[in-house]
């Protein structure tokens, strides 16, 4: 008999873990979610970076400085393999001043120490050349080459997809109301989509980690504080685009601030890190405060910034933050087979693949697993077919097979009907319940683009209500809906008088 | 990939784009209109109001009326047009040829075409353009969206509405909610003088006693799944919120009329100089841009309060394209720059010749009273008891005036105060 696993949050820490549990016959995984969609927390709405891992203390924590580097490795191989949109053209911590120097050339220390490789002082002359959009008043940079960016909400989409393939199941709207734990050993997890059995629950459950812990009875004075990071996101078409992932000098709750060209062209800069109160784990809002802070950092960094008419979106995020910055990761004797991955703050998404590998270890030890291959895992997943990245010729032989890759249904970002479809069949097979047009949105990149959907997201309403079969009004945008009935019969009094 | 040929390429088939394609027609080019949805007429579809075709017509229209009035014409003519029709990028061969590739459920298409008529109209400014923080739920709606969702697949938004904007497109959409039983509960506007027609302000707003809330800025949206309200403040001479005056709109729907912006992403991509006061390219009096061969009509071209004058940007540039085709390229001609006089924001053209007749689009900066329209080169002036942003001008210049000023390097249009 297989064990019985569930996952409790589908960010991409929790869903990493999938993925490497769904390598196993020993493990039957159950990945929960209480959000519609997966990766819709803290892995969404982040900066995007693959960390090198020499901005870690190892004395302080060994192990955020052990599974960064790691994770850092492991990700090439699992964006190959998974086809995620990702590129590795390292970072500049960039200095003004000697005092942000001195402190900027500590990390070249731990850089040795973590044994991050290629990490170094440039200055001036050598700091313009390799990144002509710094700020020419800079003084140098600490050069970080093999750090990276990744398309985030892209990545969680396809480690999930990938896990799905692989035998796991996944329960969207299924936020996690309590934990059974029956003779100090767990028993599965009740949600608000019914009672997922489990021999083993793995609480990843990010900002709520706390919460699904003290459900467990465990750690009752764990408390995870949401840390919020506004950003602005600029259209492609401009001038400023940085080649290297630029940032300012941590302070010490942050990793300064950032710009950077996403893996989709689009100028990005930010984050702010303002600590809020605990229950604000669902504060989201944007603030003018912090997003001028951000403007101006981001005009110290930068030679230049686009004029304000480029912004295409404003965002926040909110990061977890564990006491003392550290993480929660351990398997419990009371309960039995409570095993928590909480806190997992930054930088937990560059250590996911790591974290998912030391998980499946800790199991193995303490559940006396064997391990055994599945035969048949795919580790490959192909991503959506997309007209923007194909040549005309190959998109016109697209449409030769089918005509919907002909019909242009987002022109900011030349997304095709086919693809919508294509994501909608993706949703229903990993097991999403509600179709939204966010989730449409982070599959295909329609409504990303300049117009921010007000061309395109009626388009993909019409789709959804026709390929999952809603009434159009009851399609849900991200969690509520896109209208609330038919003009002639809902708001109009009866001719009667009622 | 097919390959075709053609006089001239029109896309988006609007009412600036049907326009250009009848008038093509009717003057012997061969012409194909191209359109990304799957039918012709763009935004007059939507638009269930009256108000269309005063100047056109001489009759009051609505504007699914208006614009079918042309759907006769283009049959009569038979007017070459493709829909579903995405203009995937455009090749700038030479001054006298530009390849446009479409993508089609057909496959892609080669347009070979020595000239481009672009009449792609406008896109809204979004959220995210109008330096409004807070939330981003559900319930947030630009009025072109709202107005396609109503009027074409008569689904209603939402119940208890705020309109961000007060421009002709926002009070429009007022009165349409108010219209279906649903609350508007304000109408929001930045400037201290309302953003649209006079006529829209009475009959829409004041009509249904809609509060319109000039002065005002809408700060902060608040909401976690769905909006739930909006905060609105004051603001001071240079538009800035004056903190403390902060009021709370409980709201389930916001809806955003906060301006158009010409859609010109594919021409900027092969080099279109902008003017950055209309947004809108820069073009002589045939609406030919910098690009030899491309011209560019309608929203396109500049925001327009009145789809007559698009129409006639239309078959103006169609006009253009002949003459191009005719002369292989647009004549060398001593143009003369169009300048901006006092309180004049801008004007369209921004070249002239001074040889042919041609028709000025201004906007003034702010409202005025009692004022003369100036053009002083050509001795010409227009009294006029209130001149404001909301209301183009639009002045019609014959060759024989121009004449008056052949002496001169460039014209200029000015509002002075009137005695």
């Amino acid at each position: 008999m297989p064990l019985k696993i569930a996952i409790v949050g589908a960010g991409i820490v929790g869903s990493s873990i999938a993925r490497v549990l769904s390598m196993y016959e020993d493990f039957d995984v159950t990945l929960v979610e209480k959000e519609p969609d997966v990766g819709w927390g803290s892995s969404k709405a982040n900066t995007a970076i693959i960390h090198p891992g020499h901005e870690e203390e190892p004395d302080v924590h060994p192990l955020r400085a052990r599974l960064c580097r790691e994770g850092n490795a492991l990700w090439r191989q699992w964006a190959r393999e998974l086809n995620i949109p990702v590129k590795w053209p390292g970072e500049l911590m960039v200095f003004f001043n000697e005092e942000e120097e001195k402190s900027a050339r500590k990390y070249i220390e731990l850089a040795k120490l973590n044994k991050i490789p290629g990490v170094r002082a440039v200055y001036r002359d050598e700091l313009l050349q390799m990144d002509p959009s710094v700020n020419p008043s800079a003084l140098g940079a600490i050069y970080a080459p093999t750090a990276g960016t990744i398309s985030s909400f892209e990545a969680v989409i396809a480690v999930v997809e990938n896990a799905v393939e692989n035998g796991v199941k996944l329960l969207t709207e299924a936020e996690v109301r309590g934990v059974k734990v029956v003779d100090k050993k767990v028993r599965g997890v009740e949600t608000a989509r019914g009672f997922v059995e489990a021999d083993v629950v793995i609480n990843a459950a990010g900002l709520y980690s706390d919460k699904i812990s003290h459900m467990a009875g465990v750690d009752s004075g764990f408390v995870v504080r949401p840390r919020r990071g506004e950003y602005f996101l600029f259209d492609e078409n401009v001038k400023v685009k940085p080649e290297k992932l630029l940032h300012t000098t941590p302070t010490p709750i942050t990793k300064g601030v950032y710009a950077i060209t996403t893996v989709h062209g689009n100028l990005m800069i930010g984050p702010t890190a303002e600590d809020l109160p605990i229950d604000a784990k669902d504060e989201t809002s944007t603030s003018e405060k912090g997003l001028e802070y951000v403007w101006k950092e981001s005009e110290r960094l930068l030679k230049e910034l686009p004029p304000r008419a480029k912004i295409i979106r404003t965002f926040a995020g909110l990061r977890p933050e564990p006491p003392g910055g550290h993480w929660r990761i351990e398997a419990y004797d009371d309960p039995w087979g409570f095993v928590n991955v909480a806190g997992i703050r930054s930088p937990g998404f560059t250590s996911a693949p790591a974290i998912a590998q030391y998980v499946l270890n800790l199991i193995k030890d303490k559940y006396d697993v064997s391990l055994v291959r599945k035969k048949h895992w795919n580790p490959h997943r192909s991503d959506i077919v997309r007209v923007k990245d194909r040549s005309l010729q190959e998109v016109d032989e697209l449409i030769r097979k089918n005509p919907d890759y002909g019909e242009i249904i987002c022109y900011c970002k030349t997304v095709s009907k086919a693809e919508v479809i294509e994501a909608i069949e993706r949703m229903k097979k990993a097991g999403v319940k509600t179709i939204t047009i966010d989730g449409i949105k982070f599959r295909t990149r329609a409504g990303l683009g300049m117009c921010q959907g007000s061309f395109c997201r009626w388009r993909m309403a019409l789709l959804i209500s026709q390929y999952a079969g809603v009434p159009l009004h009851k399609v849900v945008v991200k969690k509520d809906l896109y209208g609330i009935g038919e003009v002639k019969a809902l708001l109009k009094p009866t001719s009667q008088g009622g | 990939m097919l390959e075709l040929n053609y006089d001239t390429v029109i896309i988006g088939a609007g009412p600036a784009g049907i326009a250009a394609a009848i008038k093509a027609n009717e003057l012997g080019l061969k012409a194909v209109l191209v359109e990304n949805r799957d039918l012709l007429g763009g935004i007059p579809l939507q638009c269930v109001h009256p108000g269309f075709g005063l100047h056109y017509f001489k009759e009051d229209l609505t504007g699914t009326e208006f614009i079918y009035r042309f759907f006769d014409k283009m049959e009569k003519l038979g007017v070459e047009h493709l829909l579903k029709s995405h203009v995937h990028s455009i090749e700038p061969v030479a001054h006298n040829e530009k390849v446009v590739n479409v993508i089609t459920p057909q496959g892609v298409m080669r347009l070979k075409t020595k000239t481009l008529i672009y009449t792609a109209g406008a896109r809204e400014r979004h959220v995210f353009e109008i330096n409004i923080v807070g939330d981003r739920p559900a319930g947030i709606y630009t009025a072109g969206e709202a107005q396609t969702l109503m009027d074409i697949y008569g689904i209603i938004p939402g119940k208890e509405i705020v309109i961000i904007g007060s421009g002709d497109v926002g009070l429009i959409m007022a009165r349409r909610f108010a219209l279906e039983g649903a609350k508007v509960k304000a109408v929001i506007e930045l400037m201290h003088y309302p953003g649209g027609l006079m006529r829209n302000i009475v009959q829409c707003l004041q009509d249904y006693d809609i509060p319109l809330y000039l002065g005002h800025v809408a700060t902060k949206v608040v909401g976690k799944k769905r909006v739930e309200k909006v905060v609105v403040a004051k603001v001071d001479e240079k538009l800035k919120p004056i903190e403390g005056t902060e009021l709370e709109i409980p709201c389930d729907t916001i809806v955003l009329a906060a301006g158009l912006v010409p859609n010109l992403d594919m021409l900027e991509k092969i080099g279109l100089v902008i003017d950055p006061y209309t947004r809108g390219p820069v073009v002589n009096e045939f609406l030919e841009t910098n690009i030899p061969g491309v011209f560019v009509a309608g929203n396109a071209l500049v925001i327009n309060d009145l789809v007559d004058y698009v129409v006639e940007q239309g078959e103006l540039a169609a006009e253009g394209a002949r003459y191009f085709i005719e002369n292989d390229g647009i004549p060398t001609t001593d143009w003369k720059p169009v300048i901006r006089g006092r309180n004049i924001r801008f004007i369209v053209p921004h070249y002239v010749s001074g040889k042919r007749d041609v028709i000025l689009y201004a906007r003034v900066r702010q409202p005025e009273k009692n004022v003369v329209v100036a053009i002083p080169e050509v001795g010409w002036k227009m009294k006029q008891f209130n001149v404001r942003p909301a209301e183009m001008i639009r002045v019609k210049l014959t060759k024989r005036l121009l004449e008056r000023a052949a002496s001169v390097e460039k014209i200029s249009m000015e509002v002075i105060p009137g005695e």
